[in-house]
């Protein structure tokens, strides 16, 4: 298993031939006397839209949180923009910390203040900048995000659950961070806002040049938006790279996941279109 | 090696030639730069405003995002406004996108209407007085319903929930237990020590028992009680019920038929009402105690001299007049403490404000209702 796993990020790597932005080595994560994460490797490569798969309960959100510093690792190594975040002197360390955006997964957004004002949160604390200049980018980034003008005035509370995401969205990218982290960003969302928010991700990858670490239980958007797919199951991952090959992986998860009932119309569905010559093109919004 | 020694510093260099302006744009230009990178901005229309063409020259851009794009692109539109022919030389594909993506725009942000201070003043004034009223309104009509579903239980005596009306009490009454016992032993200490002092220039000292007496078994025991329940247990209730609130918790049980009255506050009310004539009953043994011991100690009254002086000052009446007021300040408390937690808006900013309020709110009536207790027992002679 780990041959082959270590083969495929091979091959993965130099077919994109970038450098790693994330690398995870055997992390061990617990709590209690339970143990999550059983000596976990992964790498995330520059540049890259990763999908990170694993069943309900399995640790995605522990991996996601364990990478950013929320919950204490019992061993094993992380290491972000090649740097062990552990090792750093507290200034480093919030250096390193603005150079990535997280999107939570209910948004997480601050309740006591505007859309607009969660947007220049960031810049405000961060960066000394003028107040034009942080209405004019935040005004930007929720356009970036497909939010309207109205929306920057109004409180969290007052947003559908779409609108949360997008806003949230817009706050983690408010410092235009290289790497962002993104807590299933399409559940709880319809499926055209679901495929709007995918082709959202996909563009803004594209031309802000991001690294996405998405953990996500929508098909749809490994399909459409991630470069590679790793799967979490055992408190390890099992397998990683191109959608393709966790496709052919004999796997029982795996199988299961992918071409079980829900899983495999969609395979079915995808497999079809493509004989057809169809090429799956995001939906742009 | 830090991020900041990693960067470059954005700048803009001009240089002038038969051809035209050229300004070399160089360094990251991102957001990192903070100021820097707005004053940069700035000199690009600075150095080419008097030009008729200009050329920009990203060529040496080594970084550019969101910020460095959008200053860029402001600069051509305020350029453009001052009729300088701007073009870009030599932008990188990712670049384009980016700068694109940024193309200037104007926001406009959306008016607000303004008024005058006096009007918003007084504006103000009168929304809160028509407020206040609104909430006594309320409050009356939250009453009736929790009257109401009281009989309602009462006819269903199945439907009561006295588990949670014990959990209740644990919390509420149990649990107080030593704080309020402390804060009473130091009080009934405190008045002890001042009646002696002051009592002494009159030859009085021994006044002093029925000065406690009275004093704790009437007043201070059930007071203190009640407005340290406010803070304890009055806050508890309105955070609980708001954050439930807030997670939908309470629409959860609505849809279910199931009314948030009986289920959440009934047992948290009667909790309190059953609780708070205990504590004060505790109270008022904790502060004639804390009386005793500074008697004995600073004025030389023994314990079986106290007691009989006690027997003389009070009677079951004294007792009663403070015990009797207790189920009524915890109803107060327990209906305000409710009432604020359902007002909860959805921000973690109103759930503040609501605790808030109810403690004072809930502080405010405990003192006007003993107040109003001490009019009525004087109009009935009690």
């Amino acid at each position: 298993m780990t041959s082959s796993l270590t083969h495929a990020n091979d091959v993965a790597r130099q077919r994109l031939n970038r450098d790693v932005i994330i690398s995870v080595r055997d992390l061990v994560v617990g709590f209690g006397d339970k143990t999550i994460m059983k000596g976990l490797s992964l790498d995330v490569y520059r540049g890259e839209v990763l999908g990170f798969v694993g069943g309900s309960g399995q640790g995605k959100s522990v991996l996601t949180r364990a990478i950013l510093g929320l919950v204490p690792t019992r061993g094993g190594a992380i290491r972000v923009f090649g740097q062990d975040r552990d090792a750093l002197a507290p200034l480093e360390r919030r250096a390193l910390e603005q150079r990535w955006g997280v999107l939570f997964q209910n948004g997480a957004l601050f309740s006591g203040l505007t859309v607009k004002q969660n947007i220049q949160m960031p810049m405000r604390e961060m960066r000394d900048i003028s107040q034009r200049l942080m209405d004019e980018l935040a005004m930007l980034k929720l356009e970036l995000v497909g939010l309207s003008p109205d929306a920057a005035d109004k409180f969290p509370s007052e947003l559908s659950g779409g609108m949360v995401k997008r806003a949230a969205l817009a706050r983690a990218l408010a410092l235009d961070p290289e790497l962002v982290f993104l807590d299933e960003p399409t559940s709880g969302l319809d499926p055209i806002s679901a495929a709007e928010f995918d082709a959202l991700i996909g563009t803004l990858q594209q031309t802000l040049g991001l690294t996405v670490f998405m953990v996500t239980h929508d098909l749809d958007s490994l399909y459409s938006i991630c470069d590679r797919v790793a799967a979490l199951a055992e408190g390890r991952v099992i397998a990683a790279g191109p959608l393709e090959t966790l496709l052919a992986s004999d796997h029982p998860w795996l199988k299961a996941y992918f071409h079980g009932v829900r899983g495999g119309r969609l395979t079915a569905a995808r497999v079809e279109q493509k004989d057809e010559q169809w090429k799956p093109a995001p939906t742009t919004p | 090696m830090t991020v900041a020694a990693m960067q470059r510093p954005p700048k803009v260099a001009r240089q002038s030639s038969a051809a035209g302006v050229r300004l070399a744009l160089s360094g990251d230009w991102t957001l990192f730069a903070s100021h820097r990178l707005e004053e940069e901005g700035r000199r690009i229309v600075e150095e080419a405003r008097l030009d008729r063409m200009v050329t920009i020259d990203l060529s040496q851009v080594s970084q550019l995002d969101t910020a460095g794009a959008w200053l860029i692109n402001r600069a051509r539109h305020d350029l453009a406004g001052r009729d300088v022919a701007v073009t870009l030389k030599d932008v990188r594909p990712e670049y384009a996108t980016l700068l694109e993506e940024a193309h200037y725009r104007a926001f406009v942000a959306p008016s607000r209407p303004r008024f005058n201070v006096i009007f918003v003043l007084l504006a103000d004034f009168g929304e809160s007085i028509v407020d206040a009223l609104r909430e006594f309104y309320r409050g009356v009509g939250f009453l009736g319903e929790f009257v109401s579903s009281m009989i309602y239980v009462a006819a269903n005596p199945r439907r009561f929930r006295l588990t949670s009306l014990v959990a209740q009490i644990e919390l509420v009454g149990f649990r107080s237990v030593p704080i309020i016992v402390l804060i009473n032993v130091l009080v009934g200490g405190i008045v002890a020590q001042q009646g002696i002092f002051q009592l002494l220039k009159f030859g009085a000292s021994s006044y002093t028992v029925s000065l406690i007496g009275i004093l704790v078994l009437r007043e201070l025991g059930v007071l203190l009680t009640s407005i340290m329940i406010a803070g304890r247990s009055g806050s508890a209730i309105t955070a609980e019920l708001g954050s439930m609130k807030m997670r939908e918790e309470i629409d959860a049980l609505l849809v279910m038929g199931l009314s948030p009255i009986e289920v959440l506050i009934a047992p948290r009310v009667l909790g309190l009402v059953i609780s708070l004539p205990i504590l004060a009953f505790l109270a008022d043994i904790a502060a004639l105690f804390g009386g005793m011991v500074v008697s004995w100690w600073y004025g030389g009254i023994s314990p079986a001299a106290f007691a009989s002086l006690l027997k003389e000052a009070i009677a079951l009446h004294t007792f009663l007049v403070g015990i009797i007021k207790a189920p009524f300040m915890a109803l107060v408390i327990g209906l305000i403490a409710s009432m604020d937690g359902l007002a909860t808006q959805g921000s973690a900013e109103s759930l503040g404000r609501q605790v808030t309020s109810s403690v004072v709110k809930s502080i405010f009536m405990v003192i006007v209702m003993d107040g109003l207790f001490a009019v009525f027992f004087a109009a009935i002679d009690y």
